[in-house]
């Protein structure tokens, strides 16, 4: 309690330790559940898309309910920009993948001849690996928004 | 000018309207959407991909190259985001 008064004391926006309090328990839970929808897309409503807003939800409510610093110290944005790319990246590899070994574009079934899996398990899976990049890429692209428009442009300090 | 604009407007709302009146009624069993692929992706989407959720099946793998280019389309928009917003101090 004497340190979280202390840190209240010292930084520059804190003003409302029943806010931060909570930001700071619900983010694990928020990401965690980011994760879930992405990875369970295959059984109930949910997919890359959906998983990677709520992914980047959770940094946006560190910067809304902290300061703008604090969520850049939570997530690089030379590591946020890597993502985006290795998102965007991940679903045409994989999608090149199958080209290249044989099959149409984006049949993932031909990946059965690189890892035999069967050819109908790796459907299942190809879906799986394409989510992961669409939630990598619309989380860093939902981030790397929020951050260039509230700073204007400069990340040196926001709302 | 400005009247010029509102009649283009509404005549043409006016002809989208008039169009929508040869659409299928909502939700009908014969309509040319739920009679050509509909069937196929319902009774065949689990046997041919494993996938218990049809949208999901759907929209990553028979219909993934749509998917790919919403992907691109998002990455496009963000990167076009940053290249005109951001700018470095130093």
């Amino acid at each position: 309690m004497k340190l979280l008064q202390e840190r209240i004391k010292h930084s520059k926006f804190g003003e409302s330790i029943i806010i931060e309090t909570t930001i700071r328990i619900m983010v694990p839970f928020i990401q965690l559940f980011g994760l879930y929808v992405i990875v369970h897309g295959h059984y109930s409503p949910g997919g890359g898309f959906q998983g990677g807003v709520i992914l980047g939800a959770s940094f946006i409510l560190i910067g809304l309910g902290y300061d703008f610093k604090t969520s850049l110290t939570r997530m690089k944005e030379k590591t946020n920009i890597i993502l985006g790319n290795l998102g965007a990246l991940i679903f045409t590899g994989v999608a090149l993948l199958c080209a290249l070994m044989g099959g149409l574009f984006l049949d993932y079934s031909v990946l059965d001849k690189l890892i035999p899996l069967g050819a109908i398990e790796w459907r299942s899976f190809g879906i799986f690996l394409v989510e992961v990049g669409v939630g990598l890429a619309v989380m860093s692209i939902m981030v790397s928004l929020f951050w260039d428009i509230c700073s204007g442009g400069d990340l040196d300090e926001g709302l | 000018m400005k009247a010029l604009a509102l009649v283009t407007t509404l005549v043409t709302g006016a002809i989208l309207l008039y169009g929508t009146m040869d659409f299928p009624a909502w939700g009908d069993p014969q309509a040319p959407a739920s009679a050509h692929l509909s069937p196929h992706y319902i009774e065949q989407a689990i046997a041919e991909t494993q996938v218990p959720n049809i949208v999901t099946a759907i929209l990553g793998d028979y219909r993934g190259y749509d998917t790919m280019f919403e992907t691109v389309v998002i990455y496009c928009a963000g990167l076009a985001v940053i290249s005109i917003l951001r700018r470095s101090r130093s």
